[in-house]
């Protein structure tokens, strides 16, 4: 017990490298941060143009959707990393897996909200139409407000399983909580670091599942 | 109601020599309906003889395959009608209510007023009570749809009708999806809507309902109107073999 303390719970080895893996953490923070406010922003607008019906661009979508949930998103990201510069592109390795994860994110956040508005009852699409909203009114008062209703707990699994990607960003040197505590472990030749990097992404995501329960309950409605 | 270049009509609605086609199906065969100014018009037929979609081409849910539509004498069926300034002079009540389900009631009356007539929050909200207050709901005003019966739904639908003023109001079996308990409610509030000069165009089994309520009977079936006429005529000297059989197998008499 003693030996186990020793190996995960050390706090003078905690202790000197808290401000590290704390740095890290807050890089974490904003990665996953931007992630999904953008991946979720951007799968939507997706779906909202695949609504559209336009074959070409939703040919497209689809393309892209498919390719970003088939792929490992390790692999996107190493693509894109060693990728970019050939092509005469240089980002921060920050930027580039926020991109990638946002992407990713958003192929799937865009099949979720598809699959909303295509559920929704088409005699909702019939009442709206018959007082004289158009195509695109009757899709942004009527359908997509219930599409999002509904798609809130796939939405938030998704969300979560793919936030927790940005570790995946340690294997581009993004010096986010991972990073820093896997060469804080080896320097130390203890896993306390990993311990606290356990902490810090439980800071992270038990808000994220708090929250997404309370947007449940606040938006749902009986049916 | 006056409208550019187009030129008065004494109907409301008018419809030529109606066909729809699902695939290889020909639901309407031809159908022709007028409709006059304050006329309420039942259409009544077995199911499956194509009330519904003769209803639904009138406010082009549904495209004809070919015949003419005329709301208020302005043809509807030419391709340069912007349709949407077209239905909000059509109001439509459908079966399943099809209230917005995120939605107080009052916003389910209200939103087309913002949206479509373009009215300020205040203006279009006061125009929605008195909708509600009309169907005898103002006080559900804040309820969602999932806190009314299926009879206040209805209702609340009628309300986001009416509060459009359309010229004419097309109702699809508007008491077939309630409990028998509830189904008085509704056609109170449509009796109150024809003795109002409301112009009406009801699919609707309730046979009672026609017979009081009615100017005009229309007996549909296979996609072709059999017989029409006024309620006491159909309903006491049935002249076809099928509409005699329909009110055999409706009244059970
Ligand atoms: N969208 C559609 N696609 C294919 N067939 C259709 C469609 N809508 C209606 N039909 C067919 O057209 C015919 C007429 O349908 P309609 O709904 O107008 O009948 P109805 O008289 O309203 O019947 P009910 O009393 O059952 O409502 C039916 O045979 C129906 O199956
Ligand atoms: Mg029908």
């Amino acid at each position: 017990m003693e030996r186990f303390l020793d190996q995960f719970f050390n706090l003078e080895i905690m202790a000197r490298y808290l401000p590290d893996v704390a740095a890290g953490f807050l890089v974490t923070i904003q990665l996953a941060l931007s992630v999904i406010v953008t991946g979720l922003l951007f799968g939507l607008a997706l779906a909202v143009v695949r609504a559209f019906q336009v074959r070409p661009v939703n040919w497209l979508i689809i393309l892209f959707v498919d390719l970003f949930r088939a792929l490992p998103p390790l692999v996107i990201l190493i693509i894109f990393y060693f990728g970019l510069p050939f092509i005469g592109i240089t980002m921060s390795a920050f930027v580039i897996s926020w991109i990638v994860l946002a992407s990713v994110l958003a192929a799937f956040a865009e099949e979720i909200y598809w699959a909303g508005i295509t559920s929704v009852n088409r005699g909702q699409w019939e009442a709206s139409r018959s007082t004289g909203l158009g195509f695109t009114q009757t899709l942004f008062y009527v359908v997509i407000p219930q599409a999002i209703r509904m798609t809130i707990p796939p939405l938030t699994n998704r969300t979560i399983a793919i936030t927790k990607n940005t570790a995946l960003a340690s294997v581009v040197t993004v010096e986010e909580m991972l990073t820093v505590a896997q060469t804080s472990l080896a320097y130390a030749a203890n896993t306390s670091p990993l311990t606290m990097a356990a902490i810090g992404y439980l800071l992270i995501f038990f808000p994220l599942t708090m929250a997404s329960r309370w947007v449940e309950t606040r938006y749902a409605w009986k049916r | 109601m006056a409208h550019a270049q187009t030129a008065p009509s004494r109907y409301v609605v008018e419809a030529y020599d109606i066909h729809k086609s699902f695939g290889d199906f020909e639901a309407l065969k031809g159908v022709n309906l007028t409709v006059a100014p304050q006329e309420l018009v039942f259409i009544i037929g077995p199911s499956g003889s194509g009330k519904s979609t003769m209803l639904r081409c009138c406010n082009l849910l549904e495209q004809p395959t070919s015949g003419q539509v005329k709301i208020t004498g302005e043809e509807i069926t030419n391709r340069s009608v912007d349709i949407n300034k077209v239905r909000q002079r059509i109001g439509m009540v459908f079966q399943q209510f099809n209230l917005y389900p995120h939605m107080s009631a009052l916003g389910n009356v209200s939103l087309a007023l913002r949206k479509v007539k373009k009215m300020a929050r205040s203006e279009a909200e006061d125009r929605a009570q008195a909708a509600l207050q009309r169907v005898g709901l103002a006080d559900k005003a804040g309820n969602h749809p999932t806190e009314l019966s299926g009879g206040q739904q209805q209702r609340v639908a009628i309300a986001r009708a009416i509060a459009m003023e359309p010229d004419v109001i097309l109702f699809d079996e508007p008491t077939s999806a309630l409990d028998p308990e509830l189904v008085g409610s509704v056609l109170e509030v449509m009796r109150e809507l024809r003795e109002s000069g409301m112009t009406m165009v009801v699919v609707s089994h309730e046979m009672r309902f026609a017979r009081d309520a009615a100017d005009r009977v229309i007996f549909m079936d296979g996609g072709l109107v059999v017989e029409e006429g006024t309620p006491e005529r159909i309903f006491t000297d049935a002249r076809s073999d099928r509409l005699k059989s329909f009110l055999h197998s409706v009244t059970g008499h």
